[in-house]
């Protein structure tokens, strides 16, 4: 009796959650599975059954197979970058030079700032002449550079901007889990004669590792799926040079209306991250954890 | 075989002497005890001779070499750490193995060197375990084999056994002790357990805030404390420090009608008496009045009240004193020890107690 009623408070206990997660997670995630097998409705022509047809044209979608390439490419690029520059900067701040809570604030500012205003200032850093970067490559001889405009620098300009903002975050996990290992571990090595860099390889980084998957995953996920910068500095432009995954889908969805086709393009950045994040959570987990 | 001989060393933390002027020397192949409590400076000492901090002046030698700003891996020294220091993602053996690993020591001679280790301290069965997987005692026992397979002939330690419990931490002192004797070790070992100390030393740092109290072998801090300090910090009980008054014939336990127990004023004087020494006779030399009684099992002790001063007493097995019975107390001439209570330094007077006679020592 007091079992079954207990079971009837945990459920309504859990009721307020479970109905926010069902209404805005998981019956739109079954939606769109549901219409990326079924055409876009428009005016007084109804959704079409249409079978797997969406996916397959992707296969031949120019545009589709450009943004897949670049948000790979910006994934590969982004990811060990932040994730390397941040436990860097951890590390700075961890040890006992000076001024050290001035440089924590400022590797953390980025982090803070939301995207549009981080890709607003970095707007005027990019901008071709008179922008920063340009400003002060101009004394070495460089000619002026249309940086965000130049298929060939755009996506490369996005990236840099997508590691200063994430590392500062990324920090600061690297820099509590500095602070849980104990000192007396890197005097004990000092004592047996461990340069620093040994120390590091053979101690810091092995007991960072399950802050590294951590991180790594996170980084992995924002990489496709922060895409402010995107429409604040190149619309995917030129030529979808710097087009991602996300936006792509955005453009579809949104600009085009094509609700059928973006629904499908959601089932495959869904089906690509949670396939990242079965191999991180099942086959790293595994080799990392040391308790 | 080197030994350490510390002079003038002073540490400063900004503001704060945590050390202050300390000289004194570790013979080779002897332990040396810093004992104090907590927050006199003994860490700090320890580390200022492993290198782990920068000395603000004196001097460091270790076998004869002046050490003072060499690197900690420059001293030839193991540390066995407070919290152990054991690497959480290596295994039993890798931790003890790590410093051969550094200092590239060929491989046959680290697996020697392991399994004689492991031979010591019983450690075989668990070289694969991962510290998480280890009961205290036996984390404990992986820091001293870290040490011991470094074979450096100084070993330091501060306060090894405080993260144990009472029976474990009486095994462990057993053990450190027969191992620093067979492998002939220099050992300087901080602990805050007096027990520890005069069970474990060759000889014992008394420190208190920073500077050197007293520096002796056990048995000569016992006998024979410098300072008040030292007598009240050796023993359990404490011992007892009375206030001694003016009074005929010489100086009296104050508030008490005598008889004369040192020759001389008294006023400004304390008398120590440990509570082990006393003994409840019937030709006593002082009347006292039990004020409370407590059981300790194989012996009691006894609160008693010698004028206006209070005074421990330790008897064997319970007896048959009752609160509010008055007694005579009485002690052996050597067991007074007297301090000048404004420097709270030693002082020797001329006892007037006589040596009891052995018919009369009976206790009633
Ligand atoms: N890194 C430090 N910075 C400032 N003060 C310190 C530092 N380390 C120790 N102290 C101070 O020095 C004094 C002695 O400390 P310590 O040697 O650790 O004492 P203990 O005898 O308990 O081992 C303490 O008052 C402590 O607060
Ligand atoms: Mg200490």
């Amino acid at each position: 009796m007091t079992g079954a009623k207990n079971q009837i408070t945990a459920w309504l206990l859990l009721l307020p959650a479970v109905v926010l997660l069902a209404a805005f997670t998981h019956v739109p995630a079954v939606m769109t599975f549901i219409n990326s097998f079924y055409s876009t409705p428009r005016g007084t022509r109804p959704a079409k059954f249409k079978g797997v047809d969406q996916y397959a044209n992707m296969l031949a979608d120019p545009v589709f197979l450009a943004a897949l390439k670049n948000n790979a490419i910006y994934a590969i690029g982004t990811v060990p970058a932040a994730i390397g520059l941040s436990l860097l900067m951890a590390l700075i701040v961890n040890s006992s030079i000076r001024g050290k809570s001035l440089l924590r604030m400022s590797f953390f500012l980025p982090t803070v700032l939301p995207m549009i205003a981080v890709a607003n200032i970095w707007l005027f850093f990019y901008t071709p002449g008179y922008g920063l970067i340009d400003r002060v490559l101009a004394p070495f001889g460089f000619a002026e550079t249309n940086w965000l405009g130049d298929p060939s620098t755009a996506l490369g300009s996005l990236m840099v901007l997508a590691v200063w903002k994430e590392a500062g975050f990324f920090m600061i996990f690297y820099l509590a889990a500095l602070q849980q290992i104990s000192p007396s571990l890197s005097e004990a090595a000092s004592l047996e004669g461990a340069s620093r860099w040994y120390f590091f390889r053979r101690v810091t980084f092995p007991l960072l590792m399950p802050t590294t998957l951590f991180v790594l995953i996170n980084a992995i996920i924002n990489s496709f799926r922060l895409i402010d910068h995107v429409i604040v500095l190149t619309r995917g432009g030129p030529d979808n040079a710097s087009t991602l995954l996300l936006y792509y889908i955005y453009q579809t969805g949104f600009r085009f209306w094509d609700t059928g086709y973006a629904a499908a393009l959601t089932m495959v950045l869904l089906a690509l991250l949670a396939a990242l994040a079965f191999i991180q959570f099942g086959v790293l987990d595994r080799k990392v954890h040391y308790k | 075989m080197s030994g350490i001989e510390i002079k003038n060393l002073h540490k400063r933390w900004a503001t704060f002497d945590a050390v202050r002027d300390v000289s004194f020397t570790v013979a080779p192949g002897t332990l040396t005890v810093l004992l104090g409590p907590s927050g006199c400076g003994k860490s700090t000492t320890l580390r200022l001779i492993a290198g782990l901090d920068a000395a603000t002046s004196g001097q460091i030698l270790i076998g004869g070499r002046d050490v003072t700003t060499a690197p900690p891996a420059r001293r030839g020294l193991a540390m066995v750490f407070q919290n152990y220091a054991l690497f959480p993602h290596l295994s039993v053996a890798e931790n003890i193995l790590f410093g051969l690993k550094v200092r590239r020591v060929p491989a046959a001679e680290r697996t020697r060197r392991l399994r004689k280790a492991a031979d010591i301290l019983g450690l075989g069965a668990l070289l694969e375990r991962k510290p998480s997987q280890l009961s205290g005692g036996q984390q404990q026992r992986v820091a001293l084999g870290r040490a011991i397979v470094a074979e450096a002939p100084i070993c330091l330690m501060d306060e090894p056994l405080s993260n144990l419990d009472a029976q474990l931490r009486h095994e462990m002192r057993k053990e450190i002790r027969s191992i620093q004797q067979s492998l002939n070790m220099t050992m300087v070992y901080v602990t805050h357990d007096q027990i520890e100390a005069m069970s474990l030393a060759d000889q014992v740092i008394l420190m208190r805030g920073g500077s050197i109290e007293q520096k002796a072998a056990p048995v000569d801090l016992y006998l024979k404390p410098a300072t008040s300090f030292a007598a009240r910090f050796i023993g359990t009980p404490p011992m007892n420090l009375i206030a001694l008054a003016n009074g005929k014939g010489g100086a009296i336990v104050k508030g008490s009608q005598g008889p004369a127990l040192v020759e001389g004023s008294g006023d400004g004087l304390l008398l120590g008496l440990r509570p082990e020494e006393i003994r409840i006779e019937r030709e006593g030399i002082v009347p006292a009045t039990i004020r409370s009684i407590e059981y300790h099992g194989a012996d009691s002790i006894l609160e008693c009240a010698v004028g206006d001063q209070l005074l421990l007493v330790r008897v064997e097995g319970i007896r048959r004193h009752t609160v509010g019975d008055t007694v005579r107390l009485g002690w052996l001439p050597e067991a007074m020890h007297i301090f000048d209570e404004a420097q709270s330094q030693r002082v020797e007077r001329k006892v007037l107690v006589r040596q009891a006679e052995p018919a009369l020592r009976v206790a009633t």
